[in-house]
């Protein structure tokens, strides 16, 4: 079973978010986000080069994919791995189950991954009569309440420490109900005790991979718990899940990668654990797995290269683009309707399963820019989601008021000089309305969007005039 | 089995020639060959950061300060043979029961334990060690980032089961940034040769996903303790 998407009803679940009052509450924690990669990426005079360096490595990657798995795989081969191919989610699901089946697994470890959430993977291992057990602290949660992450680096960005509270008393029945959860810490040190026994237990640990690196067939996974490395370390056998779009050539490609990512992602100059697995234990070795599998997976991206989302590849799932998302800050991930929320979402789901399902996603935007201006490999966000809209439009798929908004944004795109003017006067006369909640119910011109969601107001200056200042001023 | 596996070939071939037709290539031609077999070998760095560079003792001095930041306890030695009283020091003065589990690794074997109080055992850890000592490849300045390689002599799982990792650096084995720390590995197994596992350790464990409040000890080591040697 997979994740069932309901990102066609995209505006009535943002609807939904908007007046949760226990959601918007939570959210306010995301907007962290931001000012932490501010701060990581001002210590770094060369963030701004490393990211042009980043971009080109998965360009050139890209381009002769097919040429760097090839060399991966015979890399894993040498270390005494496995390679298996997946074309698609269900062909992955088999694969990996009939692994944990031959190895005679009872219960399974997971890393957080976002490819497992895309194919559906606890599902399907637990239909086979085997416990899966996330073990990212977010995920950890998510598992409990069954549901899907919010966010591609922070799942349970949705929930407070209430919720937390309320699901541990719910599901930890063995432990004395009336011990005190009241702080994060004790939450914690709950988490940790429990999922302690499930790591000593487990037979299989499966996680995914930041970066596949094609010149040592190694895997590489970044976490800040360490429960990524107790997956892969101590069961008998490791499986990772990655696409075949994590493929890096070197290690000196994966290096450039990381500086990004992190800063990107929590604003960490790097994240805690940087982890580098090839092949299973050696000989003499007292730990470490004995048997070593990447499921790599296809699941329609093949396809998106040589196209026009061909650049959509080039993402390192860092998070950056919805933390500075306004549409995602006002209505969190789920209302996305899928595995992946927020700009990156918005463009990756169309492509992965269709336009019919995924294609309100593109308009879940304000063009505000930002997420492209943060994207630490560059992906032009806006402009894909402007490719989809318009395919959208040409296929009439949708209503009459989002073709007539599109014409009128169209309007101004088009004309660039016209449009920083238009967009900093409305910034202005917004701020001035808005002064006293911060938000709109109702606008003119803007009927389409904010008869589903509130549109933020705008804080100061446009984000083009802000960035010019800005550019400016570190110069 | 081996229908599965007949399967599986027939898969790599499916994506393989996905890839291939989207990109409107064989996979045959040979300057695209060549631009990757180069690019394998000659492993080219990219942007290097200037943050880590400079001579030993500023290198010395950036790691620590960066490891600090990441939440890390940095202390000197003068000497490898100093290394134990600092790893008792730091146990007592952390309130920790002075036990210590490592590995076999022959550079910390050879140091005086037996003159402080600790209780050493030895072999990886089955999850109920308190404090583990194990010895880093280097240390990296950029970031503050040790690297750490698993075989015969050091078990991965002392870095991360117990709740206090202590970890010895040579001072000689600071190195300026990740390329340099790349460049020690591929002396040791060779160009495109690999540890079992290579970790890239920064600061303690942690975890943010309860309302974003930083927390110390999530699945891995409460404290790192970094001690530089020599
Ligand atoms: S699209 Fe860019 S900013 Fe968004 S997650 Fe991917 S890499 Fe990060």
């Amino acid at each position: 079973m997979t994740v069932v998407p309901t990102s066609a009803r995209f505006q009535e679940n943002a609807h939904e978010a908007l007046n949760d009052a226990r959601l918007q509450g939570a959210m306010v924690f995301a907007r962290n986000f931001a000012g932490r990669r501010a701060l990581a990426a001002a210590r770094l005079p060369e963030f701004d080069r490393l990211r042009d360096s980043a971009s080109a490595i998965k360009d050139h990657t890209l381009a002769h994919l097919d040429l760097y798995l090839e060399a991966y795989e015979r890399k894993v081969v040498e270390s005494g791995g496995c390679v298996h191919y997946a074309e698609d989610a269900e062909a992955a699901r088999r694969i990996v189950v009939d692994l944990c089946r031959s190895l005679g697994a009872k219960s399974v470890t997971k890393g957080k991954s976002m490819i497992s959430e895309e194919i559906g993977l606890n599902a399907a291992i637990e239909a086979a009569g085997i416990e899966a057990v996330e073990t990212d602290l977010g995920e950890y949660i998510i598992q409990l309440r069954h549901e899907t992450p919010s966010h591609i680096i922070a799942p349970a960005i949705h929930l407070t420490k209430r919720d937390f509270e309320h699901d541990f008393r719910a599901r930890h029945t063995n432990l004395p109900p009336e011990r005190d959860l009241s702080k994060p810490e004790q939450l914690l040190a709950e988490a940790r005790a429990v999922l302690r026994e499930k790591f000593l237990a487990a037979d299989v640990g499966i996680t995914g991979a930041n970066f596949l690196i094609a010149e040592t067939g190694g895997s590489v996974i970044v976490t800040n718990e360490g429960n990524g490395d107790l997956t892969q370390t101590l069961p008998r056998a490791h499986i990772v899940i990655a696409s075949i779009e994590k493929i890096v050539p070197t290690l000196e490609d994966a290096a450039q990668l990381l500086r990004v990512l992190a800063r990107s992602a929590t604003g960490q100059d790097a994240s805690v654990y940087t982890t580098f697995s090839t092949g299973p234990r050696r000989p003499g070795d007292p730990d470490g797995p004995s048997a070593y599998h990447v499921v790599i997976l296809d699941n329609g991206r093949s396809a998106m290269l040589g196209g026009e989302f061909q650049d959509m590849l080039r993402c390192i799932r860092c998070g950056a683009c919805m933390n500075h998302c306004p549409v995602y800050q006002a209505v969190g991930g789920h209302a996305y309707g899928w595995v992946y929320p927020g700009p990156m979402g918005a463009v990756l789901t169309p492509s992965l399963i269709g336009v019919a399902e995924g294609g309100q996603l593109p308009n879940a935007s304000t063009f505000c820019g930002r997420c492209e201006e943060v994207c630490p490999v560059r992906i032009p966000l806006p402009k894909m989601m402007r490719h989809w809209r318009e395919r959208e439009f040409e296929r009439a798929l949708s209503p009459a008021a989002a073709r007539y908004g599109l014409g009128l944004w169209a309007f101004f795109a088009a004309r660039p000089a016209l449009y920083r003017v238009a967009a900093g006067l409305v910034a202005r006369s917004l701020r001035l309305l808005g002064r006293r909640k911060g938000r709109f119910a109702s606008l003119p011109f803007a009927g389409g969007w904010t008869r589903y969601r509130d549109l933020a107001a705008p804080e100061g200056s446009t984000f083009q005039s802000r960035w010019r200042a800005k550019s400016g001023a570190v110069k | 089995m081996k229908d599965g596996r007949s399967g599986e070939v027939s898969a790599r071939e499916t994506v393989l020639a996905g890839i291939r037709r989207s990109l409107g290539v064989t996979g045959g031609e040979a300057p695209r060959r060549f631009e990757v077999e180069r690019r394998l070998a000659e492993a080219p760095a990219g942007i290097v950061p200037q943050r880590g560079q400079g001579d030993l003792p500023a290198r010395v001095a950036t790691f620590r300060a960066e490891a600090e930041r990441a939440q890390a306890t940095v202390a000197e030695a003068a000497a490898l043979n100093d290394v134990p009283a600092e790893v008792a020091r730091f146990l007592r003065e952390a309130n920790c029961p002075a036990t210590v589990r490592m590995g076999t690794d022959p550079r910390l074997a050879a140091l005086p334990w037996p003159a402080t109080a600790l209780d050493v055992s030895i072999g990886p850890s089955d999850g109920r060690d308190l404090n583990a000592v194990s010895m880093a490849l280097v240390g990296i300045a950029e970031t503050g980032t040790l690297a750490l390689v698993s075989g015969a002599d050091n078990p991965t799982t002392l870095n991360f089961l117990p709740d206090n990792a202590i970890v010895v650096v040579r001072r000689e084995d600071v190195v300026a940034d990740y390329e340099a720390a790349f460049a020690r590995l591929r002396a040791v197994y060779g160009k495109g040769g690999a540890p079992r596992a290579l970790n890239f350790i920064t600061g303690p464990s942690r975890s943010a996903d309860i309302e974003q409040t930083l927390l110390l000890g999530a699945h891995g080591p409460r404290r790192l303790h970094i001690v530089i040697a020599g």
